[in-house]
């Protein structure tokens, strides 16, 4: 679990490197990712599905960096690129891709399938804790207008 | 006879000269008049909506070109033109394209975009500037010179910087993946190579499908390479690890998003380029496999 930790911070704070985030949200964007694969992570060894793991991972990822994007003043989109990256279905396209070259066209089908579900989730759970957020602002700002 | 013509017309362009002078000296009052009821705005109002339009397009240029959201571009350059007196714009964003309109009489105006990378200090940068500039904390011109400056820099971390960022992502990614460590050193170093070729590539080729499908076969050759020596023992997990920092997560994820959010042109646009890479990923590996088995 440990080596879970340490290694996803680092790759997401080596992604914030490739993507040319500031410098200064480099330690922030490690933070993120270490947090959305930890969910994710100990929610596929609870025997949850990858998809239902995904969202929830993403929801998580997208709170945090909301709150990270409100402290330092920057746009929400560096600290949650940052955070997915390790979410990503990179394994399961690449079975997807090996079974279609063997023929397999059944496997391959069903894999791509199902990395297109995660995307969709990891997707959706962004936009979710989104609508939460703007929601609780409403909520929030509304009585002081009125 | 001689001497009436000259006369004549030397009183005509002195009459001339003096109805110009009265209606140049009538013209400036009416126009300071106007300066004192405040329509300044009237007398500046052309060239400065030109130079908001510019600023605004941009604004949103930069951003575009860095990888932001669409609706992100749509809201900042809307906001600029809200603070700088232009309230109703209308901007049209694809990922190859700015239409950016304000309600007036003035032309819309157009900017392509061709090149675009990921680059989220720019996107940040360009952000503190339109958070300003709604403040009022920057005037228009101040603006302006800031992003042109923000344009012509380049803030990317220097690329050997890069390329060991990608190596260690790919090394920690084939951990992530329940790889074993002896694997760890394959995957440093094909992942890093894989990047380096994929950038070098991009100089060269321009197309980004055939740097993306030639990086992928190089990181594929290199991985059943070692796999033949006898260092390291997962081909897929070092493939996987490897090919990571290639894959296109930010383009899914925002594809999808944009779709939601009802920008339905970039949406499918930018699931299209995602395809695309993924798909160039996929077929350089999968060279590699249709030759191995």
């Amino acid at each position: 679990m440990i080596t879970h930790l340490i290694t996803s911070f680092i790759a997401s704070a080596a992604f914030g490197v490739i993507f040319n985030a500031p410098k200064k949200s480099l330690i922030q964007c490690g933070f993120v990712g270490m947090i959305g694969w930890l969910i994710y992570i100990s929610l596929v060894n609870n025997n949850y599905d990858a998809v239902v793991a995904s969202l929830i991972a993403a929801i998580f990822i997208s709170t945090i960096s909301q709150i990270f994007a409100k402290i330092y003043r920057t746009p929400i989109i560096i600290f949650s690129v940052a955070g997915i990256i390790p979410l990503v279905p990179g394994g399961i396209s690449y079975d997807a891709m090996r079974n279609f070259v063997e023929n397999d066209y059944n496997m391959a089908i069903q894999l791509a399938a199902r990395a297109f579900m995660i995307s969709g989730a990891i997707a959706v759970g962004l936009v979710i804790a989104e609508v939460i957020y703007q929601l609780i602002m409403k909520i929030k700002f509304k009585p002081k207008k009125a | 006879m001689i001497l009436e013509k000259p006369l004549n017309e030397g009183v005509f362009s002195f009459r001339v000269k003096i109805d110009f002078l009265i209606s140049f000296i009538s013209y400036n009052m009416v126009r300071q008049e106007i300066d004192w009821l405040g329509g300044n705005a009237v007398e500046n109002k052309f060239p400065q909506t030109f130079e908001v339009i510019e600023l605004c397009l941009l604004a949103g240029k930069i951003m575009l070109q860095c990888g932001a959201e669409t609706y992100r571009v749509e809201d900042t350059m809307t906001r600029i033109a809200a603070a700088l007196g232009i309230p109703h714009s209308h901007s049209y964003v694809t990922p190859t394209g700015i239409v950016f309109s304000t309600n007036g009489t003035e032309p819309a105006k157009l900017i392509r975009i061709s090149e675009r990378t990921t680059d989220l200090y720019k996107v940040s940068l360009v952000n503190g500037v339109s958070r300003k500039v709604s403040s009022g904390e920057y005037s228009q011109k101040e603006a302006f010179e800031k992003l042109k400056q923000i344009e012509n820099a380049n803030y990317t971390f220097p690329i050997y910087q890069q390329v060991i960022a990608a190596s260690v992502a790919s090394a920690c990614f084939m951990l992530m993946f329940l790889g074993e460590w002896s694997n760890f050193i394959p995957a440093l170093i094909t992942g890093g190579i894989g990047f380096t070729s994929f950038i070098y590539l991009h100089r060269v080729v321009q197309i980004r499908f055939f740097s993306e499908f030639l990086a992928s076969l190089i990181i594929g050759v290199l991985s059943t390479v070692f796999i033949t020596i006898g260092i390291g023992t997962q081909l897929d997990k070092i493939i996987i690890g490897s090919v990571m920092p290639l894959v296109p997560g930010l383009l899914i994820t925002n594809a999808v998003r944009d779709l939601m959010a009802g920008h339905l042109v970039s949406g499918l646009s930018k699931g299209a380029e995602a395809f695309l890479t993924a798909f160039a990923i996929g077929a350089g590996i999968a060279v590699v496999f249709a030759f191995m088995s």
